[in-house]
């Protein structure tokens, strides 16, 4: 193997990342919800995985993020298998998980010293460290009020300064700004960008927001049904759509993502998506290792 | 923004975006505000902290749960005072009542006296033995997916955990002590005594909860756990020592007593307090031995517990 195989210098690799859930015994007790995604993130991008819900994003991240054993496939974090060097990968990611999961019971700051602590984040520095994340994510003021007052958008931007208290090298949103208000959203966003730009770090995100992911990702993967319909820039992905149907003259993300997955990413959203998809979200968890 | 959550009011119909990438700022939201106060001061957040390796890492994450339950217990003490009230109540009724009795053959010392420690241990089991419910909010929330992707290996989260809820068994345990010595049970004031007061509620406590993360883990569901936990709270509490010796009951039950953690935790603490015969030795083998046990039982249970 190469190194560039072997996804050395490279942010996350996957190679035929394969992941069947097994709920009852059976003929269709099975479902597949990755279905040999290939793909690579490079170091310092901002890369969206992009489908409805049920697409398999949240399963691909969690394979990423050692939640998930890798049965079939590779997967690498920096070199870093994650499936077997589950501490190695655990010390380089930072994750927001999609339910808004900061602890109502404790202050901001608390929320963020947890984390500090159990990275390892030395006494005589915690202090500093959780003030600059606050600091990052804009909740200095808010700091020391109960997490339980919160609004939607600051437990976000909450549980992004706990991702950024061990200065991670790839940071992991799963659907971050769902069922947030546009301002929110855009508030989410910006703390992300600006911390990306100081620290360089790499961002994984998945999304069913187009215009999140026109606006904010270098480089994006269309998911639909467990596998990858396309991947490029934003641009690359719209002009590769005006070369093949030349009917469309200025195709937006929601006509690209028409255009490869065959069908319609608001409509499956709104039919099969939300109750399905928090059970899947469950039956993935209990596969958590 | 076909997939917005709600329609987006007048001042953001611009799509978010344009702002960030041209950095003129749009004034929206607090986010506007935050490209410009960020980069002065993210220094540490450039540096990721020295990995803890080898066997400082147990203590650190068990030090990092006890601080958060801690912290918790500080800004809100209700738990702390409602808590109170049912060992407080089992002291002052059914203790001075028995105490009349002299039913109960104590080998002469007050029943109340002998009650004291029964009391403490079960307080502090009766906390823990819905400790689990607190695991399945976590999962609930998503917070103990989050703890899950930290450098916590299972079995420190589980062990964190476990001392967390005994931290606060050994807070409840100081109240029934006071309440205790209020109603003029003679008790020891010997701080190594003490010290060995706090291990074994800390070690009972630590059983009690990793039984209940363990049960957590094999139901799955808050009120499956209340069920169990309510259905074998009576019989772990009547079916030891804690409310009278061990030698009254019949044979199968002292069996019974023999294999429940409760009875060699009250015999320690009976001991240190009361200052009762006690085999202390053993008393804490068991408890350690359990508390291992439960942790590795939990533990490996882990991973159902988060469906």
């Amino acid at each position: 193997m190469t190194s560039a195989e072997n996804g050395v210098g490279e942010a996350v690799v996957c190679r035929g990342l394969e992941y069947t859930f097994h709920h009852g015994r059976g003929k269709g007790a099975s479902t597949r919800a990755v279905d040999g995604v290939d793909l690579t993130v490079h170091t310092g991008e901002v890369f969206g995985l992009l489908g409805p819900n049920g697409a398999g994003k949240t399963t691909a991240i969690r394979a990423i993020t050692t939640l998930l054993p890798v049965r079939a496939g590779m997967v690498r974090v920096f070199g870093h298998d994650p499936a077997r060097q589950r501490m190695e990968v655990r010390r380089l990611l930072g994750y927001v998980p999609q339910q808004l999961s900061a602890d109502s019971g404790l202050t901001g700051r608390e929320n963020v010293a947890l984390f500090a602590r159990v990275f390892d984040v030395p006494h005589a520095e915690r202090r500093e460290r959780v003030s600059q994340a606050l600091a990052a994510v804009d909740l200095t003021d808010a700091a020391d009020r109960m997490a339980g007052t919160y609004s939607g958008g600051m437990v976000r931007r909450l549980e992004l300064a706990q991702a950024l208290v061990s200065a991670p090298r790839l940071l992991v949103m799963d659907e971050p700004t769902i069922g947030l208000d546009p301002i929110a959203r855009t508030g989410v966003w910006e703390c992300v960008d600006a911390v990306r730009r100081a620290t360089g770090m790499t961002v994984l995100v998945t999304t069913h927001y187009m215009d999140e992911a026109d606006w904010y990702c270098d480089r994006l993967a269309l998911m639909d049904h467990g596998r990858i319909r396309a991947l490029g820039t934003p641009e690359e992905l719209k002009a590769q759509v005006r070369e093949q149907d030349p009917q469309q003259t200025a195709p937006s993300l929601d006509d690209v993502f028409r255009h490869f997955a065959g069908r319609d990413l608001a409509r499956n959203e709104s039919s099969e998506g939300e109750f399905s998809d928090v059970r899947r979200t469950r039956r993935t968890a209990s596969r958590v290792r | 923004m076909s997939a917005a959550p709600a329609a987006p009011p007048p001042a953001s119909a611009e799509p978010p975006g344009p702002a960030v990438r041209t950095g003129t700022g749009t004034g929206t939201g607090a986010g506007a505000a935050t490209a410009t106060a960020v980069r002065p001061d993210l220094g540490l957040l450039l540096v990721p902290p020295r990995a803890r390796t080898g066997w400082r890492l147990v203590p650190a994450r068990v030090l990092a749960m006890c601080t958060v339950e801690l912290q918790k217990l500080r800004h809100d003490r209700t738990e702390l005072y409602t808590r109170a009230v049912q060992p407080a109540l089992w002291l002052l009724i059914f203790g001075e009542t028995f105490t009349r009795l002299k039913a109960i053959p104590t080998g002469g010392i007050p029943y109340l006296d002998y009650l004291a420690p029964g009391i403490i241990a079960q307080s502090a089991m009766f906390i823990a033995i819905f400790y689990g419910i607190m695991i399945i909010w976590e999962r609930d929330s998503g917070v103990l997916t989050k703890l899950l992707v930290t450098p916590t290996p299972r079995a420190a989260l589980v062990t964190g955990k476990a001392f967390a809820a005994g931290v606060k068994a050994v807070i409840q345990a100081v109240v029934v002590v006071v309440i205790a010595a209020l109603l003029g049970v003679a008790m020891t004031w010997n701080p190594l005594r003490l010290l060995g007061v706090v291990v074994a509620v800390l070690l009972g406590s630590a059983f009690f909860s990793c039984l209940s993360m363990t049960i957590a883990g094999i139901v799955l569901t808050r009120d499956r756990l209340m069920g169990i936990g309510q259905a074998i709270t009576m019989p772990l509490f009547f079916g030891s020592n804690a409310l009278y010796p061990v030698d009254l009951m019949p044979g199968w039950l002292q069996a019974v007593s023999r294999a429940n953690p409760l009875s060699y935790q009250v015999d320690a603490l009976r001991g240190l307090l009361i200052g009762t015969r006690a085999n202390l030795p053993l008393d804490f083998a068991v408890l350690t031995g359990a508390t291992v046990l439960g942790i590795t039982a939990a533990s490996a249970l882990l991973a159902r517990l988060a469906r």
